[in-house]
């Protein structure tokens, strides 16, 4: 049966990765090469790449880093930020991203998904929605988080899924951070929506919340995190180790 | 020399790259005198059947495969690329394949017990039953995007992976293989299978 995965972000700005800190043997933390070949080669079972950069010229430095990482490493790989067009997947995909991951340009484009969809298949279009409680209601985030686009976010979402999504990354904003573990409630609420690949993200902090997540939720396919990976507060192999002791169906 | 086969099907990037990983000369190619000079064969592919068996009818790539093939030249087919050495296929409709092999790709859809995601994606376990290909590999971990998959390919068939059902994994007859995963997607598993590939 397929497994869980178990996969780490790393946000890159100006081809540097952001954040990366804290690692032996590894030369330059920073490097989005060395940090995605460590992760490749302790147990990750997919990368994802977010860019963060705004600039022209920060975003043809990702694309060279993009092009290495995938000449180097051979597991899946997740490509997102700053995706907003047909061109954009074009980009990024012919630099050897596997999946692309759309946030505000699914927002700022209703029709960007089912497009996407057509040309390179549902299992290539990866929906990533920030979510946050407002008042009682999940509502969809744009900018990183930062601006509330007034849409109810489960519905949103289903409708996204329909329109060709193959996969969904839930990025509670409520819980990111914090490390009290992941959304649970949240994320059983998008479970029971949509019939997709749902990836857990934000609010991990320690393996007994991936322990929780699976157990809570089995049909959450993926847990994603970045600083507690980065920072070495949680190894991915002794991770994925604690997970099959626990019966949860891992590669190992 | 591996020759990739270009017919505008799916991004060759990661397979050229796994290839020059492990030490072997690897080209993309759409012109049948140039793929004429590798050693071996690599049928890639994504998407949808019956496109990928017009485009690669209509650069005349499907008579060039099926002569090399004939000629005892090693062809690795891999996932679409796997689904195409079929006779035929089901999906939308029914459309020809290369007929390398006896068999026929049909839908999860309907097949597959309740409660599982289609397509069959992410990482599941090998059960090898026979071949070169995956020789030592039994038990171990390869990566899968698919919503088809291979039926009565009996005398072909090398390994299953279990989705509720076992789904044909990998096929293989004489000097014709196929992976319905992804080899460069595999991480060292799948480095492993190419150079089996490439040591036939």
């Amino acid at each position: 049966m397929i497994t869980k995965r178990i996969i780490p972000c790393l946000d890159v700005r100006n081809g540097r990765v952001v954040k990366g800190t804290n690692f032996q043997g590894l030369r330059d933390v920073a490097s989005p090469v060395e940090l995605g070949k460590f992760y490749s080669d302790n147990g990750a079972d997919e990368l994802v790449f977010y860019d963060i950069t705004a600039s022209a010229e920060g975003r043809r430095l990702f694309t060279d880093v993009l092009r290495e990482v995938a000449s180097t490493i051979f597991i899946p790989l997740t490509v997102g930020g700053g995706i907003n067009t047909l061109e954009d997947f074009d980009r990024v995909l012919k630099c050897g991203a596997d999946k692309v991951s759309v946030n505000s340009g699914a927002i700022q484009d209703p029709g960007l998904v089912a497009a996407a969809a057509r040309v390179y298949g549902d299992q290539c279009v990866v929906l990533s929605a920030d979510v946050k409680r407002v008042r009682g209601q999940f509502r969809v985030f744009a900018k990183g988080g930062r601006e509330d686009t007034g849409m109810e976010a489960i519905g949103w979402i289903r409708r996204c899924v329909d329109s060709g999504a193959g996969e969904v990354v839930l990025n509670s904003i409520d819980t990111d951070g914090v490390k009290g573990g992941f959304d649970l409630e949240m994320l059983a609420a998008v479970c029971e929506a949509v019939d997709v690949p749902v990836i857990a993200s934000g609010g991990a902090g320690c393996e007994e919340d991936f322990i929780k997540l699976f157990r809570t939720l089995p049909k959450v396919d993926a847990g994603l995190a970045a600083s507690i990976f980065h920072f070495g507060q949680v190894r991915i192999p002794h991770l994925k180790a604690t997970l099959a002791r626990n019966n949860i169906l891992v590669r190992l | 020399m591996v020759g990739i086969l270009d017919y505008g099907v799916g991004n060759l990037f990661s397979l050229a790259s796994s290839f020059r990983c492990i030490g072997q000369e690897a080209f993309v190619s759409a012109d049948p005198r140039r793929l004429e000079q590798a050693d071996r064969l690599v049928l890639p592919g994504v998407g949808a059947f019956q496109d990928a068996a017009a485009k690669l009818r209509a650069s005349g790539l499907d008579g060039f495969l099926c002569r090399q093939a004939a000629q005892g030249k090693p062809l690795l087919g891999i996932c679409l690329g796997m689904q195409l050495l079929f006779q035929e296929s089901l999906e939308y409709g029914c459309h020809q394949g290369l007929g390398l092999l006896s068999g026929r790709v049909v839908a999860m859809e309907g097949r597959l017990p309740p409660g599982l995601k289609i397509p069959h994606m992410g990482w599941n376990r090998l059960e090898v039953s026979r071949g070169r290909l995956l020789e030592g590999l039994d038990g171990a971990y390869v990566y899968f995007v698919h919503s088809y998959f291979a039926q009565g390919c009996d005398d072909a068939l090398a390994a299953v992976a279990d989705y509720g059902i076992p789904i044909t994994a990998a096929v293989e007859k004489d000097h014709i293989f196929g992976c319905q995963f992804h080899p460069e997607k595999s991480g060292t598993v799948g480095l492993t299978i190419l150079e089996h590939f490439c040591g036939i």
